[in-house]
């Protein structure tokens, strides 16, 4: 029995060893195998711990109002730049400093949807010195600095209702566009009935001048135009780089149930405009001035306080005014959305929402059909140009609902489809489609890098997806918005990696590392802080009371504050607290919270200056702290404030030091 | 008895010869130099007497103090440093009032300009780290800046 089983045993054991050993020889190690089933994907997007990635990717927030900073191909996020909306962490829109950014002509805006970021471009090309994103809603266009990573200066758009079309840069960063999303009333009488559409509404682009040193943008001029839906913009590029193109929609002129009764007309235009010329009547005297107040609102040195410059009128352009031609329409079937001009410039690709072709115009043929009269009609003016004169090609079989393109530089161009929710490739040669990949799920924009630059570099392919659905594990009912990472540097495209984002990604850019990377600060030089209610010296610290305002001027270290015992404060009084950040080394940050401040903490980068408004309602001792990990004495960093009765006569006193 | 039984074991330790060494791609043995942190390099008798940094030679001291110089040092002093250091009495780090009798120029200026280097691998410094909880920041001081509060601190030794 003894020597049967033991029989069996070897037996097993052997059977065994032969099993494992053909499975070897046939599949390879466990790990191995699973690298097989996603080929080398893994590899692509890794970067190793302390390594850092090639691109930064620069993804609006949609809803969320915001920019988020991301390192690709890893896929991971390296900020959140808050830009229209509040957000506590970094006190952005609650600190006195930031408030005046949100100021507008209805007021304080707290939140915006964040569409279209475009980074600055010189001859063509992206060259990191700033990025503007657009606010959909209430218009507006932000600019953000590329060394500091922070929102300078917010402008915003009059006359215009839904600031979608917007905010794409000529090929040297001359202008930055918008156009309006929504047509509405343009004149001085804005009380009409919405019956009164096609009479009284009227769209407006504008055009919105950069200054080369500082980043300054000024609303040069707006063109008044049919009261069509502008949906997108580009600039273009080389050849064409003296124009912008703008999509429209509803050249039905619907204002009601849009879904059907701005979906009839075969065929809305491509708005081609020549900003040069443009700019040029401007100067000529062509214009006529618009009322309207817009708020423009910027930091005017390095720190200190953003300041509001209320705006009242803005020059404007009417086709239905001026003789000169410098806008033409463009037929393009159908309802297209996005317009995207190619490197060489001659290509004006139209993403035919609800077209079953992708139509491509050409530029030069463009201007020939100009040059040779072929207009079939005119709309207040502007010269409509028949479309067999100015189309080169119609993709065949692009899937449903083609939205935007981008290119490789290759001869190739990439679209996002978004109803049968794909990447179709297709050759600028053929017209051609070579490749096409699914999107998980329902694509919107998409970037390549450098994909829209006069120089594209092919490499990465991010989709901007519009849900996640099963993608990732649950997290109730709304999931975050994915993006998903493709390689085409190879002749197909290969889907590498797939992540949720912050709110709505809805476009986003990629520039190459080493053109920002340089230039970053580390922190805000102390000798450059303009700031008038920083402190300089350490010995300034200091409370002053000016009626029921009392100014706290406070600066922090590791691991201290000071002053970081105050005494004197009242019930009713209006207290700024004014920290100063007195470290000199990157990245390292105090905060400040307070009991009971129906607001936020602070967040104060190395060498900066900012306040917090804090209004006590009760007396009392009033604790704060330290809100950032910022040493091993971090816990040790905090201070009292003592809150006395309205009436009472505490004298105002402040220390530090001595118990 | 058709196979032994150290058949079988011989077959059994070369499947696991196989596997160890064809799926073993993940060898952690060799590290990348410089991460263990275990051997400290010497400090040569220059670096033991004057610290770790950019000054690397000994600097020459005028018996007269530069007063533009002093003033410049007193400047980013305020503005850089006395946030941390009392001239008597020990606050976040060490008294500064008669550091210039303790410590060379040297010294105290490379510790301001290489505040990390120097409690990390300076014996004074780490003990110095030891004894006050609190590293000293570098505070984007430059060479000559440095060489300035130097000159100030020189002069504050000598008249108090």
């Amino acid at each position: 029995m003894t020597n049967n089983k033991s029989k069996t045993l070897r037996g097993l054991l052997l059977g065994a060893g032969f099993i494992a050993i053909a499975a070897f020889i046939f599949t390879g190690c466990p790990s191995q195998q699973r690298m097989l089933d996603t080929g080398d994907a893994a590899q692509k997007v890794y970067v190793a711990p302390g390594e850092h990635d090639e691109y930064y990717g620069f993804f609006s927030g949609g809803y969320s109002g915001q920019l988020s900073v991301w390192g690709l191909p890893s896929a991971r996020l390296l900020r959140v730049i808050p830009v229209f909306s509040q957000d506590p962490e970094t006190a952005y829109g609650y600190s006195e400093e930031t408030k005046p950014l949100f100021e507008t002509s209805y007021g304080f805006i707290p939140w915006d949807d964040s569409h279209h970021p475009h980074i600055s471009q010189t001859n063509g090309d992206a060259d990191g010195r700033w990025i503007f994103i657009n606010a959909n809603n209430t218009p507006r266009i932000a600019r953000i600095d590329l060394t500091t990573f922070q929102t300078r200066e917010i402008l915003e758009i009059p006359n215009t209702g839904g600031n979608h079309a917007s905010s794409f840069v000529t090929s040297n960063t001359e202008y930055v566009i918008g156009g309006t999303r929504f047509s509405i009333p343009y004149e001085e009488d804005l009380d009409v009935p919405i019956d009164s559409y096609s009479d009284a509404f009227r769209g407006a682009l504008s055009f919105i001048a950069v200054d080369q040193q500082t980043g300054r943008m000024n609303l040069d001029f707006q063109i008044v135009v049919p009261p069509y839906n502008y949906d997108l913009g580009r600039a273009g590029k080389g050849p064409s780089s003296d124009w912008v193109f703008f999509t429209t929609y509803n050249t039905e002129e619907a204002h009601t149930m849009l879904e059907i009764n701005a979906s009839r007309n075969d065929k809305d235009f491509i708005a081609a405009v020549n900003w040069r010329k443009a700019a040029q009547l401007v100067r000529d005297g062509y214009g006529t001035t618009m009322p309207g107040e817009y708020y423009h609102n910027y930091y005017s040195g390095k720190q200190g306080y953003a300041v509001n410059d209320v705006k009242n009128g803005v020059t404007v352009l009417d086709t239905r005014e001026i003789d000169e031609d410098f806008i033409y329409y463009l037929p393009t079937p159908k309802s297209p959305h996005g317009v995207d001009i190619d490197p060489t410039g001659e290509f004006i690709v139209g993403g035919g929402k609800l077209a079953t072709v992708i139509p491509v115009h050409s530029f030069s043929r463009m201007l020939e059909a100009i040059e040779n009269g072929n207009i079939i009609d005119r709309i207040d003016g502007i010269p409509v140009l028949d479309y067999d004169s100015t189309i080169i090609g119609e993709v065949e079989n692009p899937g449903l609902g083609p939205l935007h393109t981008e290119f490789d530089g290759q001869g190739y161009a990439y679209t996002s489809v978004y109803i049968s929710s794909e990447i179709v490739k297709w050759s600028l040669e053929t017209f051609e489609v070579v490749d096409r990949i699914d999107a998980y799920y329902s694509i919107g924009h998409l970037l390549i890098t450098a994909g829209d630059n006069v120089n594209p570099e092919p490499r990465y392919m991010v989709g901007l997806t519009k849900t996640a659905k099963d993608r990732y594990l649950p997290t109730g009912p709304k999931q975050n918005h994915p993006a998903q990472l493709y390689d085409i540097s190879g002749g197909r495209m290969q889907l590498l990696k797939d992540f949720p984002t912050i709110g709505e990604p809805h476009y986003a850019q990629a520039i190459r590392a080493d053109k920002i990377v340089n230039q970053v600060a580390q922190i805000y030089e102390m000798e450059e802080n303009d700031h008038p209610h920083a402190i300089r010296r350490i010995t300034e610290n200091r409370v002053e009371r000016d009626g029921n305002v009392v100014r706290i001027f406070m600066g922090s270290t590791r691991s201290h504050f000071r002053p970081d015992n105050i005494e004197g404060i009242r019930v009713g009084d209006t207290v700024y607290i004014h920290l100063t950040n007195f470290e000199q080394e990157w990245d390292v940050v105090h905060g400040i919270a307070i009991k009971g401040a129906n607001n936020t903490e602070l967040l104060v980068a190395p060498g900066e200056t900012k306040t917090i408004k804090w209004e006590p309602v009760r007396t009392g001792i009033y604790p704060f702290y330290c809100t950032a990990f910022c040493s091993a004495l971090h816990q040790e960093m905090q201070g009292y404030i003592r809150v006395s009765a309205a009436d009472s006569d505490v004298a105002l006193s402040w220390k530090t030091g001595t118990n | 008895m058709i196979y032994s039984r150290p058949l079988i074991i011989t077959i059994l330790i070369s499947l696991i010869i196989v596997f160890a060494h064809a799926c073993g791609g993940n060898d952690t043995s060799e590290r990348p130099s410089g991460q263990t942190g275990s051997a400290e390099p010497a400090l040569s008798d220059f670096e033991l007497e004057h610290g770790i940094g950019p000054v690397t030679e000994r600097i020459e001291l005028a018996d007269e103090f530069d007063p533009d110089l002093v003033e410049k040092g007193r400047n980013i002093y305020e503005m850089k440093c006395e946030m941390c250091h009392n001239m008597e009495g020990r606050m976040v780090g060490p008294e500064l009032g008669d550091i210039m009798e303790r410590r060379s120029a040297e010294f105290v200026m490379n510790f301001i300009l290489n505040p990390s280097g120097m409690v990390r691998e300076h014996p004074v410094g780490q003990e110095l780290l030891r004894e006050y909880m609190t590293a000293m920041p570098f505070q984007n001081v430059q060479e000559e800046e440095a060489r300035a509060i130097v000159e100030f601190l020189r002069e504050y030794n000598e008249l108090n």
